[in-house]
């Protein structure tokens, strides 16, 4: 039971999301929205990771998602269709479904080693100096797209409706749906397993006495940036999905404001609390859509929730606990640490 | 056979000399002893002796290897483990994650073993976890395994700290002031619980205390600094007697 209850679920979920989508009891509107609740779970729980559970302050989660969102749409589209920036598709277009969890993950990847880059020097100096660089970090990726022109520079980036396209020739399925379920679940078992690993809690470690952690044997300056590669990489991977669940990227989508939002779903979920990440993502998604009528009045509204929350409740609504500690009976469905 | 030597070791925080040219050596299963008033400069030299320090001036060699340039999670790797003045347990883990965390140097399995949960990464946690549980239950102290150590009282979180040192198995453990902040049944218990330690493991313990009581009656030999030198060492009748750490002593009492 325990084992099977969640599995089950996710499966059961699955199905009835593509089926609804399939026979479209649910518009596209709607796919939207649930595509990205998915897809914000990713960007949550992954930089809960390094604020949540290593203590550190990341705050260009955005940056990363740049990074991953432009690597897989540019490889996506250059491999797979017709673009005026890069031509005919250089395999045949019929591979996109098989090639499209790869190009993802190599967005992931590039994603990575930008965090590494990041992290690298940060890491090396005082707390505070992680929070100004991932900024900074944030400001130059923006500006590196901005100024590449071949790739529509401050325009945008667009075409990857099409990787859609010749995805669907090879089966007529919501396939957005799949990839982003499929790779939603994959990123938190990555960091549950992460997390729930002897290495992994040299992370939790670090944050409660970094000192210690040293001292008792915990590699603190490699784990530091092993945890903040997972968490900038499975970023990168969030924004592959985004841009093409929007099957459109600009490099201003990806500013300052979308790593408040990254922000204010860990602290509205709980440092620490995977599935507090998870309930937050979805919240928040919800809320960010009643809110768009506000426009602009968003650059005031997610950064003040942010500040209240930290104010009120620096720890989050579920600080360090988990579903289970709450409801100890989900403990008889699912182990959740 | 000496397991530890220093040699000449200096340690200056700009401009205050906390460790001036300390000589010491440490042979294998031996149980001594660092006294020395406040401020001497004795948790410098365990600090530097676990790798947190990197010596202004001389060198540390431990079962023949020069300490210089290892950071500390090496240095405890190749067997040296501490406890510290104020506890540093992990507050907000469970005890035995505690433990478990100590044995980050011989997991002995990679990223990738871990992600895909492979037959090897499984044993190693299992065997990791079994270690552990079985140390807890030597210190008879599993009851507590999934505790949080903030929740226990502070002579057992001391005990908790101790075993988290020795589940690392090593060959020397360093105690500073264990016995600080304990009441006198604790201290009591703590002597039968050190010499314990050092009848049952096979290593060398080297301890600060401030309680005379502790060090009188479980080292063998005695090194007292003050102002950062070896002022002496040795026997604990012979340190009692001279005349050079009395002075200190009192010199310190007056201030
Ligand atoms: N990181 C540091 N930076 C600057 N000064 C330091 C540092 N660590 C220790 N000191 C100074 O070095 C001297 C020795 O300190 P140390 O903590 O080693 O003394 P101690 O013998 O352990 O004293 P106590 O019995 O109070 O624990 C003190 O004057 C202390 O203020
Ligand atoms: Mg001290």
């Amino acid at each position: 039971m325990k084992r099977f209850s969640v599995p089950i679920l996710l499966v059961v979920l699955l199905t009835t999301l593509m089926g609804l989508a399939w026979f479209e009891v649910i518009d596209l509107y709607i796919q939207t929205i649930v595509l990205f609740m998915g897809i914000n779970i990713i960007t949550s729980t992954s930089l809960n990771l390094v604020n949540g559970n290593m203590g550190e302050f990341s705050c260009g989660h955005a940056g990363f998602i740049a990074v991953g969102a432009y690597v897989s749409s540019i490889l996506s589209v250059a491999l797979f269709t017709k673009s005026r920036a890069f031509g005919a598709p250089l395999l045949p277009p019929e591979l996109a479904a098989y090639g499209f969890p790869l190009v993802l993950i190599i967005g992931g990847l590039a994603a990575a080693l930008t965090g590494l880059l990041v992290a690298l020097p940060s890491f090396r100096t005082r707390d505070d100096y992680l929070a100004i660089i991932t900024i900074a970090a944030n400001y130059i990726i923006i500006s590196t797209i901005i100024n590449i022109d071949t790739i529509g520079g401050a325009r945008g980036f667009m075409g990857m409706k099409r990787v859609i396209f010749a995805m669907e020739k090879c089966a007529e399925i919501p396939w957005m749906i799949l990839w982003v379920f499929i790779f939603m679940v994959i990123s938190v078992i990555i960091i549950r397993r992460y997390m729930s690993s002897t290495y992994g809690k040299g992370v939790e470690a670090i944050r409660q006495d970094e000192v210690a952690a040293e001292i008792m044997s915990v590699n603190t300056n490699r784990i530091k940036l092993v945890t903040f590669m997972i968490s900038s990489g499975l970023a990168g991977v969030a924004g592959g999905l985004y841009a093409h669940t929007v099957g459109y990227v600009n490099p201003k989508s990806f500013d300052l404001l979308k790593s408040t939002e990254a922000l204010v779903m860990v602290y509205l979920g709980g440092m620490g609390s995977i599935s507090g990440s998870i309930i937050a993502a979805v919240v928040f998604t919800l809320m960010l859509e009643l809110l768009r009528p506000l426009q602009i009045i968003k650059w005031v509204a997610i950064p003040l929730l942010l500040i209240i929350i930290m104010q009120f409740r620096p720890e989050g609504i579920m600080g360090h606990r988990e579903l289970s500690d709450i409801f100890p009976r989900l403990k008889k469905f699912y182990k959740f640490k | 056979m000496t397991l530890l030597e220093i040699k000449d070791l200096t340690q200056l925080f700009s401009g205050l000399c906390a460790v001036s040219e300390l000589n010491l050596s440490l042979g294998e299963s031996e149980l001594i002893g660092l006294i020395g008033p406040n401020g001497a400069g004795k948790t410098t030299v365990f600090n530097l002796a676990s790798g947190f320090y990197q010596p202004t001036h001389g060198e540390i060699i431990f079962q023949g290897r020069n300490l210089a340039g290892l950071k500390p999670h090496q240095v405890s790797a190749l067997g040296i483990a501490r406890t510290f003045q104020n506890i540093r347990l992990w507050k907000e883990m469970s005890v035995l994650d505690n433990i478990l965390v100590a044995q980050h140097f011989q997991l002995g399995y990679g990223l990738g073993g871990l992600f895909f949960r492979t037959p090897r990464y499984l044993k190693r946690e299992r065997d990791i976890r079994h270690k552990a549980l079985e140390l807890l239950e030597i210190f008879k102290i599993d009851k507590f395994a999934d505790e949080k150590p903030g929740n226990l009282p502070y002579g057992m979180q001391r005990k908790v700290e101790i075993v988290r040192a020795l589940s690392s198995g090593p060959k020397l453990l360093l105690l500073d002031e264990p016995a600080a902040g304990l009441q006198s049944t604790d201290v009591t218990e703590l002597i039968t619980l050190i010499q314990w330690v050092y009848d049952q493991f096979n290593l060398s313990i080297w301890m600060i205390e401030h309680q005379m009581k502790v060090v009188m009656s479980l080292c063998s030999r005695i090194a007292v600094i003050d102002f950062g030198r070896l002022i002496a060492s040795g026997t604990p009748s012979e340190i009692q007697n001279s005349p050079e750490v009395i002075k200190a002593y009192l010199g310190d009492d007056q201030l």
